[in-house]
């Protein structure tokens, strides 16, 4: 058996979230390093606020001002820090209670080690630098022992307040196609083109992904297919390609499936090498490698008679 | 009381559990290849096919894949020609059974397949839950799952309600007792371990695997005619907190306490629980939430601190709380799942085998 292929896989993408009014006053206090809760009918004030009553699901608007200091709540002694938590060195998870808060706010607070750090104990926010409303415009929290600050008693009403976040995620992935698709991706390298046979209905499925989908049961039998197969269907493409792999392929072209001799599923790719009017359902095709192509750059006519439509028509 | 009362509800009980054996890395297997000989066994226990299935749900999570719809893949597995009813939750597949069950009540199908699977191994599974957080608040602090069950750990120590002591017990006892289930991937005397996030240590933490479960249901008659010692389900209901985790008492879980009752779990006592509790302290949490004496037998198979693959964790409660019922070694069990954060979202079902 060939050896499992593996490859990172990064999933990244900006985040973007439109903020209510609650959120907004909120985000957009940090910006201006004011830090507002939102009371409830019953008197309690929420921070971080929230839109709506966590116990009565009440909608709730009355947005107040509270102090820049609190109280560890509980807390958790991070050695290690991972990419993009608040501090890059060890630092402790800490939920604050804010003086004038009844719930509690997590981040982080900047402390020299895990002895330094208590239930019970007093902090106040260290801004960032540069803010620019978002939750990490509070850099972390550090240790203080001074008298409380009063809060500003701030409305909440802001000249230019935010109305979205954009926060930026990335995921790192090792990813493994698993056995069947490995097989598939080397025979690749070496310009061929495998499938894998079920035992039960003994259809060949190509790509393989180890299972056959009608029946449910694993395939191992692997068929060479191909390399030449014919069109069963096929669609013409108006509109240029975004995607800077594809800004050479000039519109329209034609993209079409294509049941590769020996496979019982047709694979999709482009045709080319015959003008884009003139692609047809049975016309005979073979693929076009280009140097160091992973795959078949696009497929083009054999010049062989038309496949019969009895030939190929189970696997439109 | 009128002759109008609409009648009980049908009985429903878990009648095959399978799972894989969770280990570490499955590189070499796809989702599919990794699921698909835990579909095999849980039909060939039944001795049904596909096509004789009423109802499929599954519960597996994009995330851990790094893919969208990867589950569309993963459905390959169970055959779905002629074409099947199914369904799927971005859940662990404990969510996937509620779906089920609640299918099954409504008569519209008499069995069910329900799978779920997990492949932590590609991704930094401590940085993949962040993203489940709050997005405005607390998603862009990157809180792993780690810490904030550390959070709740150190919470719980402040209110005097265990140590680490207590807490290196409980993950000591789970690996010792797993040695007995085959399939778990941490088992046996592991050290306790130095901290991942202080108060937890190595030892308080859930092993990073990948896995997957499948359960079949059946209604009625056709359960009895399916098992020997079908595990009736007489109740399962779940609860979520509010998700601003500051605003909760992480040291108490009354969503777990009001599932469980209105599961039923509170009427007659329980000999089992299969709790799913990733982390030692949750286990503390949960026991209390659930009123759980040393009577009950807790977390035989060794519990998610020896095997915890995402998504698949808590279906495998219920699995196993069933399977000790078909083997008559329960009469009566609990089965709980978690999702989200410090114990957020909880399930509980409850398990009966008929009287002997
Ligand atoms: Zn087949």
């Amino acid at each position: 058996m060939p050896e499992v292929l593996s490859a990172p896989l990064v999933v990244e993408f900006p985040f973007t979230r439109s903020l209510g009014p609650v959120q907004s006053a909120f985000l957009t206090g940090l910006r201006e390093r004011v830090v507002l809760g939102v009371r409830t009918t019953d008197g309690r004030t929420l921070v971080p606020p929230v839109e709506y009553d966590p116990v009565t699901a009440e909608e709730i608007r009355d947005l107040v001002e509270v102090a820049p200091t609190g109280t560890v709540t509980t807390w958790a002694w991070n050695h290690a820090p991972r990419r993009g938590q608040p501090l890059t060195t060890p630092f402790a998870w800490v939920l604050v209670r804010l003086d004038g808060a009844d719930t509690a706010l997590l981040h982080a607070l900047d402390a020299p080690g895990p002895d330094a750090v208590r239930t019970g104990m007093r902090v106040r926010v260290r801004w960032a630098a540069e803010r620019t409303g978002a939750i990490t415009d509070i850099a972390c929290f550090e240790p203080y022992e001074g008298e409380a600050v009063a809060p500003g008693g701030h409305s909440g009403a802001f000249a230019d307040p935010l109305t979205g976040i954009v926060a930026p995620a990335r995921l790192d992935y090792t990813y493994s196609p698993g056995r069947a698709q490995s097989a598939y991706i080397h025979a690749l390298s070496e310009r061929r083109t495998v499938g894998e046979r079920c035992p039960s209905c003994r259809k060949v499925y190509v790509p393989p992904r180890g299972a056959c989908p009608t029946c449910g049961v694993a395939t191992a039998e692997q068929v060479e297919v191909g390399p030449r197969g014919t069109v069963t269907t096929f669609c013409i493409v108006n509109i240029k390609a975004a995607h800077t792999a594809n800004l050479d392929i000039e519109v329209p072209y034609v993209y079409a499936h294509i049941a590769l001799d020996g496979a019982d599923l047709a694979l999709h790719a482009r045709i080319g090498g015959i003008p884009y009017d003139q692609v047809r359902m049975g016309l005979r095709v073979e693929p076009v490698w280009t140097e160091g192509a992973r795959y078949p750059d696009h497929y083009r006519p054999t010049g062989e008679p038309d496949a019969d439509y009895e030939t190929y028509k189970e696997l439109l | 009381m009128t002759s109008e009362e609409a009648p009980g509800p049908r009985d429903i009980a878990v009648v095959a559990f399978a799972q894989t054996d969770h280990r570490r890395s499955t590189a070499e297997s796809s989702e599919v290849e990794m699921v698909m000989p835990v579909l095999h066994d849980v039909l060939a226990q039944t001795g049904l096919r596909t096509a004789d299935i009423g109802f499929t749900c599954s519960g597996s999570s994009d995330y851990l894949a790094g893919r969208a719809f990867s589950f569309t893949l993963a459905l390959d597995g169970v055959g779905a020609w002629p074409p099947i009813s199914e369904s799927h939750v971005e859940m662990d597949g404990a969510w996937a059974l509620y779906e089920a069950w609640t299918k099954l009540l409504t008569g519209d199908a008499d069995t069910a397949l329900v799978y779920s699977y997990g492949k932590c191994s590609p991704g930094l599974v401590r940085d993949v839950l962040t993203r489940q957080l709050d997005p405005y608040y607390v998603a862009p602090l990157w809180p792993d799952a780690v810490a904030l069950a550390a959070l709740q750990a150190q919470a719980l120590m402040d209110a005097g309600l265990t140590d680490e002591r207590a807490l290196a017990a409980v993950g000591a006892r789970s690996r010792a007792d797993a040695t007995a289930n085959p399939h778990a991937q941490l088992k046996g005397r592991i050290p306790q371990g130095d901290h991942v996030v202080r108060p937890l240590r190595t030892g308080d933490c859930p092993p990073i695997g990948d896995g997957a479960a499948a359960v079949i249901l059946a209604a009625g008659e056709r359960a009895r005619r399916l098992c020997a010692r079908p595990a009736w389900i007489r109740g399962v209901d779940h609860r979520i907190e509010a998700h601003a985790l500051g605003v909760r008492d992480l040291t108490d879980s009354p969503s777990t306490r009001l599932a469980a009752e209105r599961a039923g779990a509170f009427e007659r006592p329980v000999d089992t629980a299969e709790l799913h509790a990733p982390f030692s302290s949750q286990e503390v949490v949960l026991r209390r939430a659930l009123r759980l004496d040393d009577s009950v037998c807790v977390n035989p198979s060794g519990g998610a601190l020896a095997a915890n693959p995402v998504m698949a964790a808590g279906l495998i409660r219920i699995g196993e709380a069933a399977a000790r019922i078909h083997r008559g070694a329960s009469d009566r069990a609990l089965a709980h799942a978690t999702s989200g954060p410090c114990l957020q979202q909880n399930l509980v079902a409850v398990l009966e085998g008929d009287p002997r």
